[in-house]
């Protein structure tokens, strides 16, 4: 935090409000690509803070983290300083789904990335709650002359030049961006029971919202929930089944690929609710916020309440719950799976009701959390909002949930502000480049009707977005942006070529035909029915028929890349961990992969077909109503965007296409 | 990379002239392997006249048809790329084994053309100006309002019902799947190995769509008719036995050559059923040096039939030939077979159950096909087929029958995609892999009922034109 009098009247080249996940990448890769920024907070306890779960990841999460690490952002190197435990998820299924989870030291993990805030140049954390904006009309001359010289008034764009604080002083700025997550206009509900409040009690801000409003940015109210903080001691782990973290830890940052980690992991504790359980809660479900009425915001069908899984599957008798940790030097367990927005006393009634939980003391109840969100469709794929220049928007504000989906729109965010005031183009990854490039176009294109949270579902190019290969996709890109630093751009580049190198070494490397055939009957699984003959048999067909390169052999499912060990030679290179898994990644799925990268140049014309953001849909005859409307609305980047708009028929970019190709000869 | 697309531009059925279309960078080469003799330069929009084959650098490559080979430069076309049209013969195998011929020369990019994608070209290249354009569109338009109504009428809107119900089951697999990558610590109260229930389940869905594409054949017999080929041993009666059918059928729609030198064609109808009837001359050429070429063609033809009519010589036993020919069918279900024990009047050396021991079950006919006898013998003939193709002209109004090429091609993908699904799964390949291929059939079947919007938005609207429009 800067001395206050010292920042009286300050000028910045970019403000960011909010200092969670999304804020804290914003506010950091604007600092590092050269900008005077300023970081604001209502309380300096919210920086990074973790107000849910104690964990960074999961599926398609951990995705994230690793992208957003490829791209110079500082999570993945955050919580590989702070995490006590890591799990490598579904393991049991190929490498493009695998998912890296770790479970944080909150508290650490916010002193972490409160002192990388300090020691960053460029980059001030203010404390104070911003109320208004400062903005100016200004008419857009350079665009909006029309051929008779005349201005058209009626573009006028506003802009954003600066922020006025709840201590009444004024901070200039030619960018902001605003990442204030679940504090604004917070409201939290236990029962009947309702708060003005940010997540954990901390101050919300609560005018900010009423002048969007005012200004005509479309307001939305969602609703996220979290569960009981109970107290360690008070816990019977014999009840309950132990989770523990990975033997080998694989760190989230490609900074720390070459890191041993040997750190004494913490435990998870799976436990389950039960009949009496479930009869407690429909018993008392009307005294729910979520089912009295009092909740108008929309919560999340994939991380519903207890009371709502109660009551929507009423036909399970059990429901999975997990015991936490929130740090190391913390009394508080986290019960993941059981967000509530009951009375205090049901809670207490059915959380007692739980093997192991039974004389469990509740440190601080769950609770459901209302706020201020936008709606991303008056958002561009490059997060500026289409109502006012020079404004960006990031994380939860934008609908999203999830500390990973914030912090990599944060980190789009403020690359793009930065971009904006250096009149660059914005930077917007496409679908088959990058989680966040499906994460941001979901958003901003077809919009959502509840809290977003990514799935590896929601990617059609899964095989090409996986998280050993996120580097190869980002850093290049990133280092282009100058987000990414030298020094991990020069690591990037000797990975990708000792990678390189070793599959094409792999595709030249031949075998003679009686090793593989020794080799496979060796490592192929035994025959189940057919005799031990038959099936040597079809191995030496296998070995007759295939090319017999190194490459082939690792194509067959049983074989790893550490086998081939065995019959290799001295060329064979020493490869890290991550280095062989993406050689072997990149040969053993080299033909679904090219499968995805045909599909991908397929719709690439559709893709590089730009579209006007001034393009007036309503004078394109053809066009049906609501195709009109919704294309007006959320004034599509390219035809490809379009083409993804709910309620935009196939036969409705036909005629857009028929009009392009019309314009363009035209010209 | 750039695409060369290849259709039958002229529709299905005898005509006496068909089009195949080839628009693509690849449209000169593929002029140049298929014309026997094309001159080094290749003038544009001018008429070439020769042999199509399936090779010209091969000398041994057969001569498929002979046909006008008319090249276009870009962008003075229809489509605007370079282009190739061949006119040839208007018999469907002729015209299949040209465009197969295309699609399997190997040439860079090759592929069938989607339905109305000469159309898309055209206009995305901006050979088409905007009223035309629209026109277009419009017309597409009214196709979809009418195929509305026309869905009223069931046909269409049941198919649409039956692969809605498919692609829902599929759906529901698609989504367990999802759950299984992206909730991997949901724990499910059934304790199943979930890749042996997805791959059941799968298998289902498989089967649903092999029924509905089963229907396909049924379709192309409503079209093109059944073809019925004429078997047996040189001299046992086939010809004769053609004439007579020919004469019963009285509407002889034309006479051409086939795909091959030995084997001929002929068109009737049966009872309102069309019927192409197929002579394998081949057999003929039996005790020839050129025998294995013979039996091929004949073989061949048995495989594409829709009925085999065996036609034996009655007077003699059977002998060696008589056995060669038997032991070509043998393998086959004897439901769409005849066997005519021809020369009655010559003795009966030949009985109706040795027949019937070696094929259970099939339908003899005895007869002799000289004079009055003959003309009883063709409709002992046509009664038979039709008897055996009665469920064909019963059900076509009331089944879901596929007759549409694309709806043919579009499920063929959804099979081969499930199959391959499966064959991951069984194989122990990462599930979000299997699953893919999964979502590949699922979309290939939205494509059918037109509800994959989006990704190939325009090939979707354009489906609505008959093939290669």
């Amino acid at each position: 935090m800067i001395n206050k009098t010292e920042t009286n009247n300050a000028n910045y080249d970019i403000i960011v409000i909010g200092a969670g996940h999304a804020g804290c990448e914003a506010g950091l890769v604007c600092a590092r690509m050269g900008m005077k920024t300023a970081m604001f907070c209502t309380d300096i306890e919210s920086v990074a803070m973790m107000p849910c779960n104690p964990s960074i990841g999961g599926t398609g999460k951990g995705h994230l983290v690793r992208e957003v690490d490829a791209l110079g952002g500082e999570m993945g190197i955050n919580i590989d300083k702070t995490f006590i435990q890591s799990k490598m998820l579904n393991t049991s299924k190929g490498p493009a789904v695998h998912s890296l989870r770790a479970q944080a030291d909150k508290k650490r993990y916010h002193e972490e990335m409160l002192s990388t805030i300090h020691a960053q140049e460029g980059l001030d954390l203010i404390e104070d709650e911003v109320t208004e904006l400062i903005t100016s009309k200004n008419a857009d001359f350079s665009k909006y002359i029309d051929n008779n010289s005349k201005i058209i008034t009626e573009n006028e764009v506003i802009s954003v030049t600066g922020v006025r604080t709840s201590e009444g002083k004024e901070y200039s700025c030619r960018a902001l961006i605003i990442c204030t997550g679940t504090f604004l206009g917070g409201k939290i509900f236990i029962g009947d029971d309702v708060t003005i409040s940010g997540p954990s009690g901390l101050r919300p801000a609560t005018r900010l919202g009423e002048q969007l409003r005012e200004l005509g940015f479309p307001i939305r109210r969602f609703k996220t929930g979290t569960p009981a903080r109970m107290h360690k001691d008070s816990i019977d782990y014999d009840l309950m089944t132990e989770q523990k973290g990975d033997e080998k830890v694989v760190p989230f940052s490609f900074m720390n690929e070459d890191k041993e980690y040997d750190i004494d992991q913490i435990s998870c504790w799976l436990s389950y609710t039960n009949e009496t359980t479930h009869k407690i809660i429909r018993d008392n479900i009307e005294k729910s916020a979520m089912y009295s009425g009092n909740i108008v915001g929309v919560g999340p069908r994939y991380c519903p309440s207890i009371e709502d899984k109660v009551a929507r599957f009423a036909d399970r008798k059990r429901h999975q719950l997990f015991v936490e940790p929130e740090g190391l030097d913390t009394d508080l367990m986290y019960i993941q799976g059981m967000s509530s927005s009951l009375p205090e006393d049901v809670q207490h009634a059915f959380y007692a009701t739980i093997k192991g939980l039974e004389h469990a003391e509740i440190l601080s109840p769950a609770y459901a959390i209302e706020y201020d969100c936008v709606d991303p469709l008056s958002l561009k794929p490059s997060l500026e909002s289409k109502l006012m220049d020079c404004l960006f928007c990031a994380g939860q504000f934008n609908g999203s949930s999830g500390y990973e989906e914030a912090a990599s729109q944060g980190l789009i965010a403020g690359i793009n502000a930065v971009r904006k005031l250096k009149d660059e183009e914005p930077l917007v990854l496409r679908r088959d480049q990058a989680y966040i490039g499906v994460l941001i176009d979901d958003l901003v294109t077809k919009g959502t009707n509840e809290p977003y949270r990514i799935m590896t579902s929601r990617a059609e190019y899964r095989l090409l977005l996986r998280q050993d290969n996120a580097d190869r996709r980002l850093t290049g890109i990133g280092y282009e942006m100058g987000s990414v630093s030298e020094e991990r751009y020069r690591r990037y580049l000797d990975k990708k070529d000792k990678v390189d190198a070793e599959v094409e070494r792999l595709k030249a490397k031949r075998i003679d035909i009686q090793t593989f055939r020794d080799f496979l009957i060796r490592y192929e699984a035994e025959p189940k029915r057919e005799d031990k003959e038959a099936y040597e048999r079809k191995i030496a067909e296998i070995a007759e028929t295939a090319n017999q390169s190194f490459a082939d052999i690792l194509k067959r499912p049983a074989i790893r890349y550490a086998d081939l060990l065995e019959i290799d030679d001295d060329t064979r290179p020493a490869l890290s961990a991550n280095e062989a898994i993406e050689v072997e990644v990149m040969l053993k799925y080299d033909g679904y992969i090219h499968k995805q990268i045909n599909e991908v140049e397929k719709l690439q014309n559709l893709e590089n077909k730009k579209l006007s953001e001034k393009l007036d849909y309503h004078s394109i005859s053809g066009l049906r109503l609501e195709a009109r409307q919704k294309l007006s609305e959320i004034k599509p980047m390219t035809v490809g965007q379009a083409s993804r708009i709910s309620g935009v028929s196939p036969a409705d970019i036909n005629v857009l296409l028929v009009w392009l190709e019309k314009e363009m000869r035209a010209k | 990379m750039a695409e060369t697309i290849a259709a039958i531009s002229t529709a299905p059925g005898e005509g006496g002239i068909g089009v195949v279309r080839v628009s693509g960078p690849e449209s000169e080469n593929i002029m140049r392997r298929l014309m026997k003799g094309c001159p080094k330069e290749i003038e544009p929009r001018h008429a070439y006249f020769g042999k199509v084959v399936a090779d010209s650098s091969d000398a041994s490559s057969e001569i498929i048809d002979e046909a006008v080979f008319l090249f276009m430069k870009s962008p003075a076309s229809y489509t605007g790329e370079d282009m190739v049209e061949i006119q040839a013969h208007g018999s469907n195998v002729s015209l299949k084994s040209i465009l197969s011929a295309i699609l399997d020369s190997g040439l860079n990019g090759i592929r069938m053309a989607d339905p109305g994608e000469f159309t898309k070209l055209a206009f995305l290249n901006g050979k088409m100006d905007l009223s035309q354009a629209e026109a277009v569109i419009d017309i597409i338009k009214a196709k979809t309002d009418l195929s509305l109504e026309i869905a009223e009428s069931q046909r269409e809107g049941r198919l649409g019902e039956n692969i809605r119900e498919i692609r829902e089951n599929l759906l529901d697999i698609l989504a367990e799947m999802a759950v299984d990558i992206d909730y991997p610590d949901e724990d499910f109260e059934e304790d199943s190995d979930s890749s042996s229930d997805t791959v059941n389940n799968l298998r289902w869905v498989l089967d649903d769509i092999e029924n509905l594409l089963d229907t396909a054949s049924i379709g192309r017999i409503a079209r093109e008719g059944i073809r019925a080929v004429i078997a047996g041993k040189p001299n046992a009666g086939k010809s004769s036995l053609m004439n007579a059918i020919l004469g019963e059928g009285r509407v002889i729609v034309t006479d051409i050559p086939g795909t091959t030198r030995d084997t001929v064609e002929e068109s009737a109808s049966l009872g309102g059923i069309p019927i192409v009837l197929v002579d394998t001359a081949g057999l003929r050429e039996s005790e020839d040096k050129v025998e294995k070429i013979g039996i091929e063609k004949t073989t061949q033809a048995i495989a594409g039939a829709d009925i085999v009519i065996l036609v034996i010589d009655g007077s003699q036993p059977l002998d060696e030939e008589d056995e060669q020919v038997l032991s070509y069918v043998e393998k086959m279900s004897t439901d769409h077979m005849l066997v005519v024990i021809n020369k009655e009047d010559l003795g009966k050396s030949v009985s109706e159950e040795e027949i019937k021991k070696r094929l259970p079950g099939v339908r003899t006919i005895t007869t002799s096909l000289v004079g009055k006898a003959a003309m009883d013998a063709a409709r002992k003939v046509s009664e038979a087929i039709a008897d055996m193709f009665k469920f064909a002209s019963i059900n076509v109004k009331e089944m879901n029958i596929i007759t549409n090429e694309r709806h043919v091609k579009m499920l063929r993908n959804a099979v081969m995609n499930i199959d391959e699904a499966i064959s991951m799964l069984q194989n122990g390949e990462p599930m979000e892999v299997a699953e893919l291929s999964a979502h590949y059939a699922y979309d290939a079947l939205g494509k059918i009922i037109g509800e994959e919007v989006g990704d190939e938005v325009l090939n979707t609207v354009f489906s609505k034109f008959c093939l290669g429009k």
